[in-house]
């Protein structure tokens, strides 16, 4: 929901990020307020993975020039887990296995830390079960999932819940969710969607990196920006997915250009 | 040629050991194969050479320290309380047969005799089971090469006996639990198992230590894995600091058979496990899972042969070595294919980590195919911890020192969560963790 006094939670300015060597960042700007959503759409290889995880603090990528505040501090001196305690979350697109530790110690772990940096209270195995149970109620989550290593042998749809319950247990300032619903059967889409409706607040925002408007059925944003070749082309409302999916890329950088 | 002294050698040699086969030798009793076995060995071990940095197979493993130090053959009357037992104990296995230093502890053991299943000290077996156990017991793990196949052999008076006959099995595990208590000991472990056709055997072959003392564990395990038999050998090393455990373990396995291994060699200075494993009938596969977690000044070597000698054979093997501080881990993997082993499915991967700048390790695959028909593969990799791994797990707010000791567990947790039991799993998760938990973090 676009409100105009709200606080901003992230902005970035005239962003530019290199990885091995090579610019994929050409000058991005965004500006994200409190209570929004965002959709980012674009063609393959424009750059929208490395714009979250320029942001997540990747090691691989270094940023080359530009600004981004999370909550009117400058991230870019932050170490990944830092970013992480100040309230980003990324959902990644493709969610890696960490086969011998077990998704519940994994979960815990995380919490609890994200709770220590919040000066909350950490939660011991038996209270922390009762907990992530309750949240993964919310995405009808199977609780098996709890003693399996961490995203070992989950199918794509899994994984990509399983990133949602982390989202859920983190509660972060933003969430970054690259494609989380690339590989959701539709009864998937409409959970996990639900999920992310549920968790969305005045309070928080949300960055829905998608190539099909249908996610934008369920979940409603308030902007849709196309970037393409390492920057933001064009901004508009929930329409211009409609737009998109009808029409493809190219008339946007026509449109540009000319 | 001169030849240095040997001090672990001559005082294995001396004494008892030369004198037992002369002194009891009865060719024409009833156990004069058995007698014939131990004077064959005690013959091969006086006439073999123990294996130095000069031979290929123990170019890493330098054997010297145990030779500069006499051993005395280890003697009945350690002493292990209940207590103990309770702690090592496995509430998954209700068939247990403890060794105190290599003899046979009856008080704190709990044998198994039902219909077709016989879990007992092979002392009594090898008269009672003279014909199964005579065709197998030193064949499977012949002695001819081996130096310390043949000075276990000539020891050999007692060990376990597992057998399962025709489609028989067993309900829960059979733990075999070797218990060393005396410094100066050498102890010759001995284990036979036999799993006639069909049947299904889970036996744990668990080594641990009271006390820190210096000794040294020989220990020889043959398996027979007949048609369509299923065995899986858990075989964990946990013993004291400064001891030395040599190991060899052979398994045959017959058409369709299935032979599984889970090897976990935490402890001891120096160390050896031998596992050679002859796919002999077809379709017959394995499947061997190994982890070498070890640190401050210690050596493990694995050295594993995998001999396809059938067509449509199986196998699979993972090992994994994790060493820190001054630690050396050894790896080299044999995978045979003979011209006959036609259709052929077999994948090796050695995965090290070195979780110190002075730490090392050797990992050889060796893979020879003289079959055309066959679907091979096999890789090493000595590496850091993966960096997809370590981003994840940041991004999620966890410190860098805290991904990387937690990766580093799970590294080594993966190959224990193979096995399957519970408590085991459980205890081993703690001894994974003490070993690789670093000093700088929490
Ligand atoms: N490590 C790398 N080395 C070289 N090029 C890279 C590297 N990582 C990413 N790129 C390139 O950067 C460009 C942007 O990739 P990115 O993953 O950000 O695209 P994307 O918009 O997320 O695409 P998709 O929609 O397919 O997920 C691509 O051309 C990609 O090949
Ligand atoms: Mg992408």
């Amino acid at each position: 929901m676009i409100r105009a006094g709200a606080p901003v939670l992230l902005e970035v300015r005239d962003l530019r990020a290199k990885v091995s060597g090579i610019e994929i960042l050409k000058g991005m700007n965004l500006t994200i307020r409190a209570g929004e959503i965002h959709a980012i759409m674009g063609p393959n290889g424009s750059g929208k993975s490395t714009f979250a995880k320029v942001l997540s603090g990747h090691p691989d990528y270094t940023v080359t020039a530009g600004t981004t505040l999370l909550d009117g501090k400058s991230i870019f001196e932050l170490p990944p887990e830092e970013r992480a305690r100040a309230g980003l979350f990324l959902g990644f697109q493709y969610p890696v296995e960490i086969p011998g530790v077990a998704n519940a110690q994994f979960l815990r772990l995380t919490y609890n830390t994200i709770q220590g940096a919040h000066g909350k209270d950490e939660l011991d195995p038996l209270e922390f079960d009762d907990f992530v149970r309750e949240k993964m109620k919310l995405l009808e989550m199977d609780p098996a999932f709890l003693d399996r290593s961490v995203n070992e042998g989950f199918s794509g749809g899994e994984k990509k819940r399983n990133e949602i319950l982390q989202m859920a247990l983190l509660e972060p300032k933003l969430a970054f969710l690259d494609e989380t619903d690339s590989g959701l059967d539709i009864d998937a889409l409409r959970i996990v969607a639900g999920g992310v409706n549920t968790l969305a607040n005045a309070n928080n925002a949300v960055v829905l990196v998608t190539h099909y408007q249908r996610l934008l059925n369920y979940i409603i944003p308030d902007y849709v920006h196309v970037m393409e070749g390492g920057r933001i082309l064009k901004t508009g409302g929930k329409d211009l997915a409609l737009e998109l999916e009808s029409r493809g890329y190219d008339w946007v950088a026509a449109a540009v250009a000319s | 040629m001169t030849t240095v002294p040997n001090a672990y050698l001559s005082s294995v040699l001396s004494g008892e050991a030369a004198a037992w086969p002369l002194g009891r030798f009865n060719a024409a009793g009833p156990l004069g194969w058995f007698h014939q076995l131990r004077a064959d060995a005690f013959e091969r071990a006086s006439a073999l050479t123990v294996p130095t940095v000069r031979d290929e197979d123990w170019r890493f493993t330098d054997l010297s320290p145990l030779y500069r130090l006499a051993f005395r053959p280890s003697r009945a009357g350690g002493m292990v309380s209940g207590a103990t037992i309770a702690s090592l104990s496995l509430p998954e296995t209700t068939t247990r047969l403890v060794f105190v230093d290599g003899q046979f502890n009856a008080a704190l053991s709990t044998p198994a005799l039902t219909g077709n299943v016989i879990v007992a000290p092979l002392a009594g077996a090898v008269s009672d089971y003279a014909a199964i156990i005579r065709a197998r017991l030193g064949q499977i793990a012949p002695i001819e090469r081996d130096a310390f196949r043949a000075i276990n052999t000539t020891y050999l008076n007692d060990g376990a006996f597992v057998f399962a006959g025709r489609n028989a099995s067993h309900p829960s595990p059979i733990h075999v639990l070797n218990i060393a208590t005396q410094a100066e000991a050498a102890i010759h472990n001995r284990m036979l198992v036999i799993a006639e056709a069909g049947a299904k055997l889970t036996v744990i072959e668990d080594y641990v230590a009271l006390g820190d003392r210096v000794y040294c564990v020989n220990a020889v395990t043959e398996v027979d894995v007949a048609d369509n038999a299923k065995v899986r050998l858990i075989k964990l090393q946990r013993e004291g600091s400064q001891a030395f455990h040599l190991s060899a373990s052979a398994a045959r396995v017959q058409q369709a058979g299935q032979y599984r291994s889970n090897t976990i060699s935490l402890g001891a200075r120096i160390s050896r496990e031998t596992i050679g494993i002859e796919l002999a009938g077809p379709g017959a596969g394995c499947e061997l899972d190994g982890l070498t977690l070890i640190n401050g000044r210690q050596l493990a070597d694995t050295h594993s042969f995998i001999d396809h000698r059938a067509p449509h054979c199986t196998s699979r093997q993972l090992h994994k070595c994790v060493a820190g501080d001054t630690a050396h881990a050894v790896f080299n993997g044999r995978i045979l294919v003979r011209q006959d082993a036609q259709q052929t499915n077999s994948a090796q991967e050695s995965r090290n980590l070195l979780l110190s700048p002075r730490a090392h390790v050797d990992t050889k695959p060796q893979l020879e195919i003289l079959a055309d028909d066959v679907k091979c593969s096999h890789g090493a990799t000595v590496g850091q911890l993966d960096e997809e791994e370590m981003f994840y797990l940041r991004s999620r707010g966890l410190p860098e020192s805290q991904a990387r000791n937690l990766l580093t567990y799970a590294f080594a947790a993966a190959i224990v969560d193979r096995i399957g039991i519970p408590t085991l799993v459980d205890r081993l998760h703690q001894a994974v963790m003490e070993q690789t938990r670093t000093k700088d973090s929490l």
